[in-house]
């Protein structure tokens, strides 16, 4: 069967990254002026050779974004399930060597939870879990949308990979869309960070959009985790898999991302720093590629970062995240995956977007139609 | 020309991306010469027109050449029951089992039925055909035509035989962007400026017949058409140079980056 890996392994690290540092002045500027832009022109715009050129990048992404979304800002919660993992990956809090108590809520747990998020008005959820398929596998995940579908009009999960029939199943008891980060695309790199469990099979990791297309699952969300390897490169391969997936699987929406590493307990720090002036080059540049794109912030960035970054291309954003299972209520003390940063309530991010003259969209689907 | 750029659609492989139809002409002869000054290699044959039982049919002599390709239509035809029959025949016929799928209920215009050229398609990918169907500028209608399996599509430029140009230009352009198939664009195109237009905007081929058939000098025509693809291919695969846009004063953005 066809899928990305066949693509993906037309190209080389280093070649892509040798041609993001060849880029002139010039190709930026052909870049920004051009009407519809390709893969080289996204590298001269996510090159350091940009980097003068951020104001105008900022304000024509801006634009875009004005034109194809509105004035409006779509809001999510996060609602980690478990913190169960039986990977290591060396990021994370949750990686199975930490020493941490293990917990995965039970469904009046769930139940008590989602009181607390849909009170502060959440109609989007994110569903996050460890993998740790005997407890936290497929059944659970199917019990868990089941038990909130009532309350939430749009589902999502970020789990584990799961097979093409797997993904049916949870679409059919109301799954909305999967994201599903590939950390990094550089498959040395990625060995060292996901050395044990299935998490550390690079391919079937990189081949989960192609099952998630094939089961038509709505949206599929996509991300490398930056501060592993050299961003530049990682979101060229990300942009190169979204370009595949949206010709492949027509009828499916996608998302980026953009996690930095985030401190955690007993974690390493980032390898590559990937500062705010690069972020904000890399998400205007990929409004620039791709217009009709959902890009995603959550509460990881800081509070001057996220209330700077809502024209610039952002279309979703998370708030008063906790990354714990049952952080909202049922357990506020057990251990996070990461430190979020931005910690204001609910309240005041929508005080502040209002402030800036969007609209904050609660409910933007209807989960009944199938 | 750069030589590694070529067309494959199916088994074949094509130097040439212009292709061209052999209605209209005043004559065998002048179609003939039409066709070879062209340089193309894939050649529209309505099935109607043809004679096959005739060896010496006149239109198909006219066309044998070891690099002309023929490619039969289903002109004329009215539904999808119509066309698979007529594929069949022209399987038969001429010993190709490639089709150009069109079906237009509607004799003024000719425009394509989409729904009965889906269903037809759909059949005859699996009887085997390689089936090139020619459609409207439907974004979705492609991707629909790609999920059963066509070789390519056909998307129109404006009403057949108009010579209109690109008036679907918007719908071109997006079938370019997400199509995972070569796109031809067929019909409308009027004069070889059209026809560089929508190499320029990334097209895979363009189909050509009556500019050059209702031409003064279809052979002078069809030379211009050959030069006229091979440089909007070219410019296409060059990049072109953007159009400068004036710049508009606005609050800055990113200054908090600095601060």
């Amino acid at each position: 069967m066809n899928s990305f890996k066949d693509t993906f392994l037309q190209y080389s690290w280093d070649d892509v990254l040798s041609s993001i540092h060849d880029k002139s002045k010039n190709d930026v500027i052909r870049a920004i002026e051009k009407p519809h832009r390709d893969l080289e022109d996204f590298k001269a715009l996510i090159s350091p050779v940009a980097k003068p050129f951020l104001e105008e990048m900022a304000q024509m992404s801006k634009q875009i974004t004005r034109r194809r979304f509105g004035n409006t800002m779509q809001m999510f919660a996060p609602m980690y399930l478990s913190n169960e993992c039986q990977n290591i990956c060396t990021y994370c809090g949750f990686s199975f060597t930490n020493k941490i108590p293990r917990r995965t809520l039970t469904d009046n747990e769930i139940l008590k939870e989602v009181e607390y998020i849909k009170s502060k008005g959440f109609d989007h959820i994110l569903l996050v879990t460890g993998e740790a398929n005997t407890t936290v596998g497929v059944a659970y995940l199917k019990n868990a949308i089941q038990l909130i579908r009532q309350h939430f009009s749009n589902i999502s999960i970020e789990v584990q990979p799961l097979d093409e029939d797997e993904y049916v199943l949870l679409k059919e008891n109301g799954l909305y869309a999967v994201l599903v980060y590939q950390e990094t695309y550089h498959q040395e790199e990625y060995k060292k960070h996901h050395p044990k469990g299935k998490k550390s099979n690079f391919f079937y990791r990189l081949e989960t959009p192609d099952r998630l297309g094939r089961a038509g699952v709505h949206k599929i969300g996509l991300g490398a985790l930056f501060g592993l390897e050299v961003w530049r490169v990682d979101s060229f391969f990300t942009a190169l898999h979204l370009q595949y997936l949206k010709k492949t699987y027509w009828q499916t929406k996608f998302s980026i991302s953009f996690p930095r590493l985030r401190p955690f307990s007993g974690g390493l720090d980032p390898k590559v720093e990937m500062t705010d002036t690069d972020l904000v080059q890399l998400i205007c540049a990929y409004r620039m590629l791709e217009e009709d794109v959902e890009l995603t912030i959550s509460t990881r960035e800081r509070e001057v970062f996220r209330n700077n970054i809502v024209h610039l291309g952002i279309t979703s954003m998370s708030a008063e995240s906790k990354t714990n299972p049952g952080g909202y209520v049922v357990d506020k003390q057990s251990l996070d995956q990461f430190e979020i940063s931005d910690e204001r309530s609910t309240e005041k991010i929508t005080e502040m977007l209002k402030k800036q003259n969007l609209e904050v969209v609660w409910k933007d689907w209807e989960n009944n139609w199938e | 020309m750069n030589l590694q750029d070529k067309l494959q659609i199916a088994d074949k492989v094509f130097s040439s991306r212009l292709f061209v139809g052999t209605g209209k002409f005043s004559n065998t002869k002048s179609m003939s010469e039409a066709v070879l000054a062209s340089g193309s290699e894939l050649v529209t044959v309505a099935l109607k027109r043809v004679d096959a039982t005739n060896e010496n049919d006149d239109l198909l002599s006219g066309l044998k050449h070891p690099n002309i390709n023929l490619l039969p239509n289903t002109s004329g035809v009215r539904n999808a029951k119509e066309a698979i029959f007529a594929a069949e025949l022209a399987r038969e016929a001429l010993q190709t089992n490639w089709i150009k799928l069109e079906i237009h209920p509607d004799p003024n215009y000719l425009l394509p039925d989409p729904i009965e050229t889906l269903s037809a398609a759909e059949t005859l990918v699996k009887k085997g055909f390689v089936v090139m169907p020619y459609i409207h500028a439907d974004p979705v209608l492609c991707k629909r035509l790609e999920d059963v399996g066509v070789q390519c599509v056909m998307p129109l430029g404006a009403p057949i035989g108009t010579n209109k140009g690109l008036k679907t230009l918007d719908f071109l352009e997006i079938i370019i962007e997400q199509s995972t198939v070569p796109v031809i664009v067929d019909a409308g195109i009027g004069t070889p400026s059209h026809a560089a237009a929508a190499m320029e905007i990334g097209a895979d081929a363009v189909l050509v017949n009556t500019a050059i058939a209702v031409s003064n000098n279809p052979t002078k025509m069809a030379a211009a058409f050959k030069k006229s693809v091979e440089a909007g291919r070219e410019a296409y695969l060059a990049s072109l140079a953007p159009i400068k846009k004036n710049a508009e004063a606005s609050s800055p953005l990113t200054s908090f980056l600095y601060e």
